[in-house]
């Protein structure tokens, strides 16, 4: 039974050998595209749905905030601050050296031009993800309560734990008082 | 609502029931070569946006599309800011500053508009008879789209001897042939935007195919997969087939 | 050749795995060095196609509770948000609902082999027995399952299924109660369905197990029905079983694929596209094609508790299949006469399934009767009755000679 036996298939000649192993390497090449494709729907089920990505930008009215107020607004679960500042915020922000910050960013580039009154952003520490209070902390701007984190008048991170400032969602004003976020 | 309403609600619906119960024979039913039929098959788009106004026009009135949304329109053509511009014809609950209720106007991602707030008010309106969702009618009904469009080209005179029910309509293929719904379309029903002259059968057949997508919107997504999957089978099979004969003449000698 | 060489390496990392848990020398007797017999035919390609099912099942399923909601007034909708929302939804729900039937198809034809072959006959009784458990849970799996989406079909193929139970003398009503609990199917049923219908195809993963277990013990029979008498009866299992069988998965794949992407909806029932109504029912409750056998065997009995138990009776008798058939000789290949009857059973099973799904009114109602007594005779009275009095075919000595003959140099 010695020729039956798989190890013996070299006898053949080969010719055969390199057919046969050419055949092989294809099927289990095509094998492994197949397992391949299918795995692909596979983990895309677990990328965001076709209603979550159509809830994902929201528009929010300004005209009702007065100087001074911020509201917050949800945009895909997350809390987003849109803040009215007063002069002297916007003076504390842009007075600050670069130097200073630990995530260096002007205060400018945090917010749209000729609209610097306007800060929005999304209102998660960039520590652990807790949600920082208003109107608190050393920086005339957020705290937040978990850690400790303090930040600006621009969300910019001064002190505490949390590495980077409270970062921009991508956003345009659709008109003086509307905002579109995502 | 009082007890006696929902019973009253209760017993009629157990009574449709019984009625759908008893009529199984059905009429003949047209088979029709729709466009989104076989392996290849695809939705004809212009057909599907005057199905989707005959809907919005005849339909809507009485029938709801829950579990469709406004952004599911761009999906048969129509633009981002036309879908915005549909969906701001509606209404929809929303809460004012001070938390009263109020409405606002519907955004694309809002489901489609039902004409009646619950079912009892549904039925109140329909003379005790529910207008089902049409989200799934598609897929719900034996025959499909064919059922639809027989159904809404099968008004008809009733036959002699036949007993009409007060508020019924004879319908040649709906169970039971008396149907709760006064016959919905008739030529030029609707003005189509395209200019297509909106017969009874244009329109029957324009709003079936809408139905048909907004049951199984994903229709072209899976048969274009299938055919590339078939066709990828096909070639492992030829593969795996060649590898075990190979195998075979090895170990078995034949 | 020697086709049960041992296992055997020189990695030293292997064989420090081997010495403290001996897992790939039991892969490897199991996948690779297995000596199996010669002989098989492509009927036993339905053993690994099962396996293949249920891990399919098991992997869509796990997928499809990501996005599922077990509540009454959400079930529906979170089935329609997988269809038309979830990314490749509909493909993991289309090839889930339909894995179902594709698995019991599979299983059927697993089990027909069974009967054909003699595959129950000692020394595999437990095997048989295990396999049996395994058809069990799979129906209950199945039958939970449908109830899942809460349509029409899900709702009153519920009501009706868990009403038999309520047939049991005396007890019959607190059980069905206990099983709802409630006073109708509702949530609480639902909710217990969907844990059940999760843990159930890990039992029959363990019961598979066992499964494998005792055929590796026994070893597998073969179209002959002969046992293995040596090395030159076999082949290792892998390259040639594990090529023939990735040849046999290519093939099927195409029949799961033509379902799932072309005809989807064709195994179900439009009524389940109706969100579930505790006041309406449908016009005619069908089980899933899968059930319809034994749903004919439940209507032909003019008596509840009858009904109830014929039904049981149905999937029961075949545990005493390895005694009813007392014949000498293993597989109908040999005996022409249980041959025969073995296709009339396969053409009675086709006939009850078929009756299943019309309507229990007129000629249904005689042929159901009918079909459903010929299925007990078959199994009490005309296989035991072949094994008196039938003349087999001589058998051939060992299973090389019968498949090399002269060639054979063993
Ligand atoms: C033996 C293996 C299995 C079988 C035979 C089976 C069978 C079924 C069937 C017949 C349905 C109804 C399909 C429909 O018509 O919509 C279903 C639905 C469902 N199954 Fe399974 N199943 C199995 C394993 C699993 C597992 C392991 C899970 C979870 C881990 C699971 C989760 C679900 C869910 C969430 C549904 C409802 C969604 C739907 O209806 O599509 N299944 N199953
Ligand atoms: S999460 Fe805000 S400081 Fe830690």
């Amino acid at each position: 039974m010695a020729t039956s036996s798989s190890a013996g298939h070299d006898a053949h000649g080969s010719g055969q050998a390199t057919r046969r192993d050419f055949l092989y390497v294809a099927t289990v090449g095509l094998g492994a595209v197949a397992v391949g494709a299918t795995v692909w729907p596979l983990i895309d089920q677990m990328n965001p749905a076709a209603d979550v990505l159509a809830l994902s930008s929201t528009e929010v009215d300004l005209s009702k905030i007065a100087e001074g107020q911020g509201i917050t607004v949800q945009w895909r679960g997350k809390p987003v601050f849109v803040r009215h500042r007063t002069e002297k915020e916007i003076k504390e922000a842009e007075e600050v050296p670069l130097a200073e910050l630990r995530d260096p960013e002007t205060d400018d580039a945090r917010v749209k031009a000729g609209k610097k009154q306007w800060l929005v952003m999304v209102g998660v520490c960039t520590h652990l993800g807790c949600i920082p209070l208003g109107q608190q902390g050393d920086y005339d701007g957020w705290f937040c309560p978990c850690h400790g984190s303090h930040y600006d008048s621009s969300g910019r991170i001064r002190r505490g734990p949390a590495p980077l400032n409270l970062p921009i969602p991508e956003y345009q004003f659709l008109s003086d008082t509307k905002i579109k976020i995502g | 609502m009082s007890p006696f309403k929902i019973g009253a609600a209760a017993l009629l619906a157990l009574g449709l029931g019984a009625g759908v119960a008893q009529a199984s024979e059905g009429a003949h039913m047209e088979k029709l070569d729709w466009s989104f039929n076989g392996a290849f098959g695809t939705f004809d788009r212009a057909a599907l946006q005057r199905g989707y106004q005959v809907y919005k026009e005849v339909c809507a009135s009485c029938h709801s599309m829950k579990y469709l949304s406004y952004r599911n329109l761009q999906d048969i053509g129509f633009s981002e800011a036309e879908v915005k511009a549909l969906a701001a014809q509606y209404e929809v609950p929303a809460l004012d500053e001070v938390g009263d209720p109020t409405t606002a106007k519907a955004k694309p991602s809002d489901r489609f508009h039902s004409p009646f707030p619950n079912e009892l008010a549904a039925r109140a309106a329909n003379g005790g008879a529910l207008p089902p969702d049409l989200s799934l009618m598609g897929k719900a009904r034996v025959g499909g789209p064919d059922y639809i469009h027989a159904l809404l080209t099968g008004y008809h005179e009733a036959p002699a001897g036949f007993v009409l029910p007060e508020g019924k309509e004879y319908n040649a293929v709906f169970p039971g042939n008396a149907i709760g719904m006064p016959k919905p379309l008739s030529d030029d029903q609707v003005t189509y935007a395209d200019g297509t002259k909106a017969s009874l059968e244009q329109m029957s057949r324009d709003v079936s195919t809408f139905l048909m997508w907004a049951a199984e919107p994903k229709l072209e997504d899976r048969k274009r997969a299938g055919v590339k999957v078939m066709g990828f089978l096909g070639l492992l099979t030829i593969f795996t087939f060649l590898t075990y004969r190979k195998v075979r003449r090895k170990v078995q000698g034949h | 050749m020697s086709s049960s060489t041992p296992f055997q390496t020189n990695s030293k990392v292997i064989k420090w795995i081997e010495a403290r848990l001996p897992i790939i020398s039991t892969i490897d007797g199991a996948l690779v060095s297995y000596p199996a017999p010669r002989n098989l035919n492509y009927w036993w390609n339905f053993g690994s196609l099962a396996g293949f099912m249920l891990v399919a099942q098991i992997v869509t399923g796990i997928i499809l509770v990501m996005h599922y909601t077990p509540h009454v007034t959400m079930a529906f909708a979170s089935v329609e948000h997988i269809m038309r929302d979830v990314n490749y939804g509909w493909l993991m729900r289309y090839a889930h609902a339909n894995g179902a039937s594709m698995f019991f198809v599979v299983v059927y034809i697993h089990i027909l082999r069974g009967l054909y072959y003699g595959s129950y006959k000692a020394p595999r009784e437990l095997l048989w027995w295990l396999g049996i458990v395994i058809f069990l849970l799979m129906m209950a799996t199945g039958f939970m399952g449908y109830v899942l989406p809460w349509g029409q079909m899900s709702f009153w193929g519920a009501t009706v299924i868990t009403n038999l139970f309520g047939a049991l003398p005396l007890v019959g009503g607190d059980i069905v109660t206990w099983l709802w609990g409630g006073f109708s199917v509702d949530n609480a049923t639902l909710n217990r369905f969907f844990s059940l219908h999760y843990l159930l195809p890990f039992v029959i993963c363990a019961v598979v197990f066992l499964h494998l277990w005792a055929l590796h013990t026994t070893k597998s029979s073969n179209p002959l029905g002969i046992e293995i008498k040596g090395d030159q009866d076999t082949v290792p299992f892998h390259p040639y079983y594990t090529a023939k069988d990735a040849f046999g998965l290519s093939v099927f794949l195409m029949f799961f694929a033509y379902w799932v992407f072309f005809n989807p909806n064709a195994l179900g029932h439009p009524d389940n596209y109706i969100e579930a109504n505790p006041m309406v029912t449908p016009a005619h409750i069908v089980p899933e094609w899968y059930f319809l056998p034994f749903y004919a065997i439940l209507r032909a009995v003019p008596d509840k508790l009858g009904g109830v138990l014929a039904m049981g009776g149905a999937i029961v008798i075949l545990f005493f299949m390895p005694y009813l058939d007392f014949s000498k000789v293993r597989s109908a290949k040999f005996r022409p006469i249980y041959k025969q009857a073995f296709w009339l059973f396969v053409l009675d099973g086709i006939l009850l399934g078929y009756v299943g799904a019309m309507p229990a009114e007129g000629i249904w109602i005689l042929v159901g009767r009918i079909a459903s007594v010929y299925y007990f005779a078959h199994f009490l009275v005309i296989v035991p009755l072949i094994s008196w009095f039938e003349k087999p075919l001589p058998v051939p000595e060992s299973i090389a000679k019968a498949v090399l003959g002269d060639a054979a140099k063993a």
